[in-house]
């Protein structure tokens, strides 16, 4: 034996299988070294107490009743998309396009409210917007599947790429339609005739999304946990060979999810446009289609799990938002706090997945 | 009237940052590591030059200012930026085998909240009543360029009127397609990137090359974030100004099949359609040019789906870009 052959300090498995509470509390440990971290950055860059930035967290989402109502709308939208794009992640198909599918569904249903406006009666409008958008929402995302089953194209470039085009379609459609002329700009449509406005629940004006989305989720936890489409998707995602050994047609399967994943990233822009803002901007989605990625994945692809995760990422933007505005600071502070408990979070994913093992003592020593 | 000599020299500038961010962007997918953190560390590049020529001018107002310290400030403190955004990206990826697509998003946020906030509180600090920042004295030291090019009309106006870094990131590129395609490193490189596994057995340093692939790919984006603040915007940094470069430059490694040299043309291309609705007469027509500026994006589809189909095998991604190596992985 050679007697200078030594162990490593420590080597890396896999873990078979960590109980649910046990990856939660990795996760929860993690989220608190972040809030930590966040804490100490942000008194170190305001000389504030750190007990104080964490009220001012607290109160950016709980301050007041209008402060949750928009908490829990903008739960509800990123929930929407994230859910939008975890058919298409279960099947590792990279769908980075979220972004653009919802954007080019607001643009159909604000082009419906626009070019009916006075046509159609409001609940015809309504119908027009919903057929349109979904409709859109899937053929931008029908695209790249296309593509991607008949000649295996790269879906994450793809997809990616498509979220620009759609970009400068709503800019294009944003000048042709502006209101007032010359401004560059949609305004507020249809203003005084409210036509192609979703109907107010009560006094509540988040109310209806929020019941949509809540629909939608659980819709797609029974879509993929007990249908045969759903099992279809995860046997395609662990292993394409194995779907077409099995008789599973890989190619429509995949056209199929990424159609679905469009869907209802295209109701997602309908709600945007028919409840929430009742406009067109290019910077709608406000980038949800790209943190609905962390969010599904942080999840693990679970819709459910998934309303945890996004309260998480919008209590943190927002409490983030509320400390930049309360400390003076610039409001892009948010994103660095964002971005260091996201570090956090991918970190911890490692613990979960695989266990460290330390080189016992007198071990290796040969 | 469509000029086309004073075209092609903003095609050009507008086309260096591209070509940097692409440059590198290249570097770390031949490694297989898909960094969609690219418009983040360019952008965290470009603020972190800022902050070094700031202070450096701020100590040398009362004199003192000199040509050489004032290039070489910001160049070192964005290379430093940009390392530690990508050693970041590795550390996350190749030693904790977290997923590429989200820790690439992750450091997107980061870097653009990161230079957004920096730029905004310096220019609070520089009490300015703009919303930019300045610096027109390092800006001027980065644009200096050969002293014959105003004599030669035309053609020292098409070819040497640029600052150095333009020439620095031609040159890069076509160091970096050299390496790649013809020494010994780059051979290892694409093997770590095609299959590691392979590349593990055949006793290559798989996570080294990895790291030191993607930090090297960071710093030269790095590179091209500064060079669109001292040189293209003339040492002005407004907030969010930088747009969607970044993702454009990940758009053109795929226009340029992931070949470095080919970027340097491609690049110059990708600039001029960036900028060709400023040239192109349209009238009242304000939309119209909202649709040309779709036009990289349309057309690096356009190539993304032509080279999946014709499958020819030297055109592909990096077989294994975008996975995670894990050794004991079967």
């Amino acid at each position: 034996m050679n007697k200078n052959q030594r162990s490593p300090l420590f080597h890396i498995a896999k873990r078979g299988a960590l109980s649910w509470y046990g990856a939660w509390a990795i996760r929860g440990g993690a989220v608190l070294l972040a809030l930590i971290c966040c804490g100490v950055i942000t008194s170190l860059v305001t000389g504030e107490d750190p007990l104080a930035v964490y009220k001012a967290i607290f109160e950016g989402s709980f301050g007041s009743s209008r402060k949750i109502w928009v908490l829990l709308q903008n739960i509800a939208m990123l929930l929407c998309v994230s859910l939008a794009v975890t058919p298409a992640f279960r099947m590792r198909c990279w769908n980075l396009g979220a972004e653009g599918q919802a954007l080019i569904g607001a643009l159909a249903s604000a082009a419906c409210m626009i070019l009916l406006a006075d046509k159609l009666p409001s609940w015809a409008i309504i119908l027009c917007m919903t057929v349109t958008s979904i409709l859109a929402g899937a053929v931008w995302a029908g695209i790249p599947a296309f593509f991607k089953a008949r000649f295996n194209t790269n879906e994450t470039l793809f997809t990616l790429m498509m979220n620009y085009v759609a970009t400068q379609l709503v800019s294009y459609y944003c000048v042709v339609w502006e209101s007032p002329k010359g401004s560059g700009q949609i305004g507020i449509i249809n203003p005084n005739s409210h036509l192609g406005w979703f109907p107010q629940i009560g006094s509540y004006k988040y109310l209806l999304n929020i019941l949509i989305v809540a629909a939608v989720c659980v819709a797609m936890y029974v879509y993929l946990n007990y249908s045969k489409h759903g099992y279809e998707i995860a046997v395609v995602g662990e292993s394409e060979r194995t779907a077409r050994y099995v008789g599973i047609k890989v190619d429509r399967v995949i056209v199929r999810t990424m159609l679905l994943s469009g869907a209802v990233c295209g109701l997602a822009g309908l709600l945007l446009v028919g409840s929430t803002n009742h406009t067109l901007t290019p910077t709608l989605v406000e980038g949800r289609g790209f943190t609905a990625v962390m969010v599904s994945w942080l999840a693990k692809f679970n819709p459910i799990w998934m309303i945890l995760t996004s309260f998480l990422l919008v209590f943190l933007g927002r409490g983030a938002g509320e400390i930049a505005t309360n400390f003076g600071l610039n409001s892009s502070f948010g994103d660095i706090l964002t971005g260091v408990i996201l570090f956090f979070i991918i970190g911890s994913e490692f613990f979960i997945n695989y266990e460290i093992h330390f080189r016992k003592s007198g071990e290796g020593e040969g | 009237m469509f000029d086309l000599f004073t075209f092609l020299p903003r095609a050009v500038v507008q086309g260096i940052p591209l070509l940097l961010g692409s440059t590198g962007e290249t570097l770390t997918e031949k490694s297989g590591n898909l960094n969609l953190g690219i418009p983040g560390i360019m952008y965290v590049g470009a603020i972190s030059g800022v902050i070094g020529s700031f202070f450096y001018e701020q100590s040398t107002a009362a004199g003192g200012f000199r040509p050489l310290p004032a290039i070489l400030i910001p160049v070192l403190c964005c290379l430093v930026g940009s390392l530690l955004m990508g050693l970041l990206y590795c550390f996350l990826t190749v030693t904790l085998r977290a997923n590429q697509n989200v820790t690439g998003l992750a450091l997107t946020t980061f870097g653009v909240g990161f230079g957004n906030f920096i730029g905004g509180s310096l220019i609070k600090l520089s009490g300015s009543e703009l919303p930019s920042i300045i610096l027109t004295a390092t800006s001027n030291a980065f644009r200096t360029s050969f002293p014959f090019a105003e004599k030669l009309g035309v053609i020292g106006k098409l070819f040497f009127s640029y600052g150095f870094l333009a020439y620095l990131a031609v040159i890069i590129a076509l160091v970096c397609s050299y390496v790649l395609n013809r020494t010994r490193t780059g051979l290892h490189l694409r093997a770590v990137g095609e299959s590691p596994n392979t590349a593990d057995a055949a006793g290559i340093d798989v996570g080294r090359y990895k790291y030191a692939a993607t930090c090297l790919g960071s710093m030269v984006a790095g590179l091209g974030g500064l060079y669109y603040v001292m040189d293209y915007a003339s040492g002005m940094w407004s907030n969010n100004a930088f747009g969607d470069r970044g993702w454009l430059a990940i758009a053109l490694v795929i226009f340029t099949v992931w070949r470095p040299n080919i970027g340097v043309l491609a690049s110059f291309l990708f600039g001029g359609l960036y900028i060709v609705h400023m040239y192109i007469p349209s009238g009242m027509n304000l939309a119209v040019k909202e649709l040309y500026k779709m036009a990289p994006y349309v057309i690096t589809i356009i190539v993304l789906v032509l080279t999946s189909m014709r499958n020819r095998r030297e055109n592909q991604p990096p077989a294994s870009l975008g996975l995670p190596y894990f050794r004991e992985e079967r």
